[in-house]
């Protein structure tokens, strides 16, 4: 066996298992986009050209689904971001305990979101047994209806998510921190920095490249966001007040079976979370410049 | 050689063994999927009547409620031959008869199953579509109704009877309108006591509000189109469906604070833990009311009632299910066997003793039967009012926009008027696009 034939030979189960996993999926999907089709009918794809593009583009709901999901990845991403690289900042020090105090702290994103949101369901309860109202009780007048309430619907799935995926701020942020050389925190120590500008002058810009891409991941996650919100505010529920894109989009594709209707909307997310990745790694390319 | 001798051996043994076995299970055995709740044990006790008899076991797969429909849809799609019988709700006959995942069982109906024995209304809801054409896709398994329960205890304590007379001028008694059921509600509602009037269906889950609210609706003198035409606008949109909506919204303060989440589950939780006065929730789900292990505060304390009456007719939602064949089941003549054992009087008649609410006419009228659970009475009186859903192929989308609006209203999102406005006008979205308004 040449070594040409040696490599295909390692590469291809691969190579036909992308394929056959991914590559035709996704023309596939992009293919029935363009289709009227419905995966619990008999009935053959219709083509329809950008149809489906059009009606969704053109439907307030579908904008509105988009907007909550934009104000959910702001709150829940920027909340993450601040928790976990504080608490990064905490960790980064030897003190007694540490590994384990670490290892707990990363507990919450080992959990499966199903069972994180379940649980979260019977603490946010605002019924007797909801464990946070219960807490807050002598300090309010009725309970809080953190799921039911419009008005604080949202803010119950943000504190969930970044209850969640804080830790893996933190995480990512420890490994930039530790990765850090002591020599430059002595050098400015010399010179009396103060803390001030040993954080803004060697810390950040030597962590940023790898909190950026903390950020990129937790952005595109986020934008995916789907089984906290169908476990813990039903549906996303009140209304539509926490409906995801991804939550409605699995509604379209596997409970009302508008597979074409729901590829293009599938496409539509991909691009957005592709445009915003860009933006990210652009952002990372010039941080690693400077740094 | 001696090992290699002994290894093929045992691969043959294996091979013989696959080939062997799996080919006989798969012919003597029976998939049933029903929704997880007690009917489907009952169901899984009775059929062990049918495997004594024939020899082949069934087996009573049960999903729990909230993915009962994407489960059981997504094996469809993929023609998966898991499951041979389904047991589904009355709204899915549209979609799988039309998408072809029900096998058609007219004739076999007509040939082998005594269709005058069950109850007319049930064969109408739970096997036949289009409706009124006599194209059988089921029959009839489980017929329910939503239904109220309500504390004996506190109806009928006299100082609360004295209080209530002075307060609202009539008897304290199970109510028979909604307006009685507002002020009884609202009667019992003390926070403080952490006591609330009434537990009903809110939820943004799967059919919840809509199986709640849809009943008042039509009570109130709503209705959701024209079956005819499939025109909404003007029947859904009406100043009475707005009052019923008002209505139900209303009613919500008398709810505990948890409310607008509640579905069949916590709906029951609240009352089994004597959180509220009354609770609305299908007939199937009250033996656990009844049952002291499951609800030991209230469980001989617990009187049942039918939904009330509105201003302009009496009507309630259905619920139960029908029994179909999978056009992907490789056991088509064993579950055709099942269903026609299933069918018969004395069958139906065990049926209805371990729990289950019989279709078949007689078992359904006798007097054994509204007196064998404190609930089958107020059961039995439902059924004149039964009411379903649209039972067309588009009805999950259907579905979902009516979730999502009566959910918005309820949470003061929108008003009443302009949850009706959008409903009636995405139905008629749905409709167009599904080809109903074609000439």
């Amino acid at each position: 066996m040449s070594d040409y034939q040696l490599k295909m030979a390692f590469i291809m189960p691969t190579m036909v298992l992308l394929i056959l996993m991914n590559i035709f999926p996704l023309l596939w999907s992009l293919y029935l986009s363009f289709h009227r089709y419905k995966a619990s009918m008999p009935t053959a794809a219709k083509f329809i050209g950008t149809r489906n593009y059009t009606r969704l583009l053109a439907d307030p709901e579908i904008w509105g689904y988009f907007q909550t999901t934009a104000y959910f990845v702001v709150l829940a991403v920027a909340a993450q971001f601040l928790i976990g690289f504080g608490l990064a900042l905490l960790l980064n020090r030897d003190f007694r305990y540490k590994g384990f105090i670490t290892t707990l702290l990363l507990l919450p994103m080992m959990l499966s979101p199903v069972v994180v949101g379940l649980f979260w369901r019977f603490i946010l309860s605002s019924d007797n047994a909801g464990l946070l109202n219960f807490f807050l009780s002598p300090f309010l007048k009725s309970p809080i209806g953190w799921t039911t309430n419009p008005k604080v619907a949202m803010l119950a799935v943000v504190i969930v998510d970044t209850w969640m995926w804080s830790p893996f701020m933190m995480l990512i942020a420890l490994a930039g921190l530790s990765a850090v050389p002591k020599s430059l925190y002595e050098a400015a120590d010399v010179d009396r920095a103060s803390a001030w500008f040993k954080f803004r002058w060697i810390t950040l810009p030597l962590v940023s490249p790898l909190l950026l891409i903390a950020l990129l991941f937790r952005t595109m996650d986020a934008f995916k966001m789907f089984d906290i919100v169908y476990v813990l505010t039903r549906e996303g529920g009140p209304g539509t007040v926490t409906e995801t894109v991804s939550m409605n989009l699995y509604k379209l594709a596997f409970r009302n079976y508008n597979t074409g209707k729901a590829c293009a909307m599938a496409y539509l997310l991909l691009v957005i979370i592709v445009a915003l990745s860009n933006i990210y790694v652009k952002y990372l390319n010039r941080v690693k410049g400077e740094a | 050689m001696m090992k290699n001798v002994q290894i093929s051996l045992v691969f043959v043994l294996i091979v013989a063994l696959v080939f062997v076995s799996i080919p006989a299970n798969a012919q003597q055995s029976l998939t049933i999927v029903w929704a997880e709740w007690d009917p489907a044990n009952y169901l899984a006790e009775l059929s062990k009547d049918f495997t004594a008899e024939t020899g082949i076991p069934v087996d009573v797969v049960q999903i729990p409620w909230s993915n009962f429909q994407d489960k059981v849809f997504t094996a469809f799609v993929g023609k998966s031959d898991l499951y041979d019988i389904v047991i589904g709700d009355s709204q899915w006959l549209g979609r799988n008869s039309v998408g072809g995942h029900y096998i058609p069982l007219t004739e076999w109906i007509n040939a082998n199953i005594d269709v005058d024995a069950i109850y007319g209304p049930a064969m109408t809801a739970f096997a036949e579509y289009p409706k009124g054409t006599g194209k059988y896709w089921a029959l009839p398994a489980e017929v329910d109704a939503a239904g109220y329960v309500y504390r004996k205890d506190l109806f009928e304590d006299p100082g609360e009877m004295e209080m209530f007379q002075a307060k609202y001028g009539y008897a304290l008694a199970p109510p028979k309108t909604y307006a009685q059921l507002r002020d009884i509600a609202e009667f019992f509602t003390r926070p403080e006591k952490d006591l609330y009037g009434i537990a009903t269906w809110y939820s943004k889950e799967y059919d919840g509000i809509t199986m709640g609210f849809q009943q008042v609706m039509w009570s109130f003198g709503g209705a959701y189109g024209d079956a005819e035409s499939y025109k909404v606008a003007g029947h859904l949109n009406t100043e009475d469906a707005v009052k019923a909506l008002e209505f139900y919204t209303d009613l919500l303060q008398f709810a505990p604070p948890d409310g607008p989440n509640y579905y069949w589950l916590e709906t029951l939780n609240a009352y089994t833990s004597g959180k509220v006065a009354m609770a609305m929730n299908y007939f199937a789900f009250f033996p656990g009311v009844v049952n002291a292990d499951t609800n030991p505060i209230s469980h001989d304390k617990s009187g049942f009632f039918i939904a009330p009456a509105g201003p302009k007719g009496h009507y309630i939602s259905i619920g139960g299910q029908g029994m179909s064949i999978s056009a992907y089941s490789k056991n088509q003549d064993v579950a055709k066997q099942y269903m026609k054992w299933f069918m018969q009087k004395p069958v139906q008649e065990k049926w209805a003793q371990l729990g289950g609410f019989t279709p078949y006419k007689e078992v359904l009228q006798s007097d054994a039967f509204k007196q064998a659970t404190p609930f089958n009475e107020a059961f039995a009186a439902s059924f004149p009012y039964l009411r379903d859903f649209w039972a067309v192929p588009e009805y999950a989308e259907l579905l979902e926009v009516c979730q999502t609006n009566w959910s918005a209203a309820i949470s003061k999102i929108k008003s009443a008027k302009e949850a009706l406005d959008a409903i009636a006008r995405k139905h008629e979205e749905i409709f167009e696009d599904a080809g109903y308004y074609d000439e």
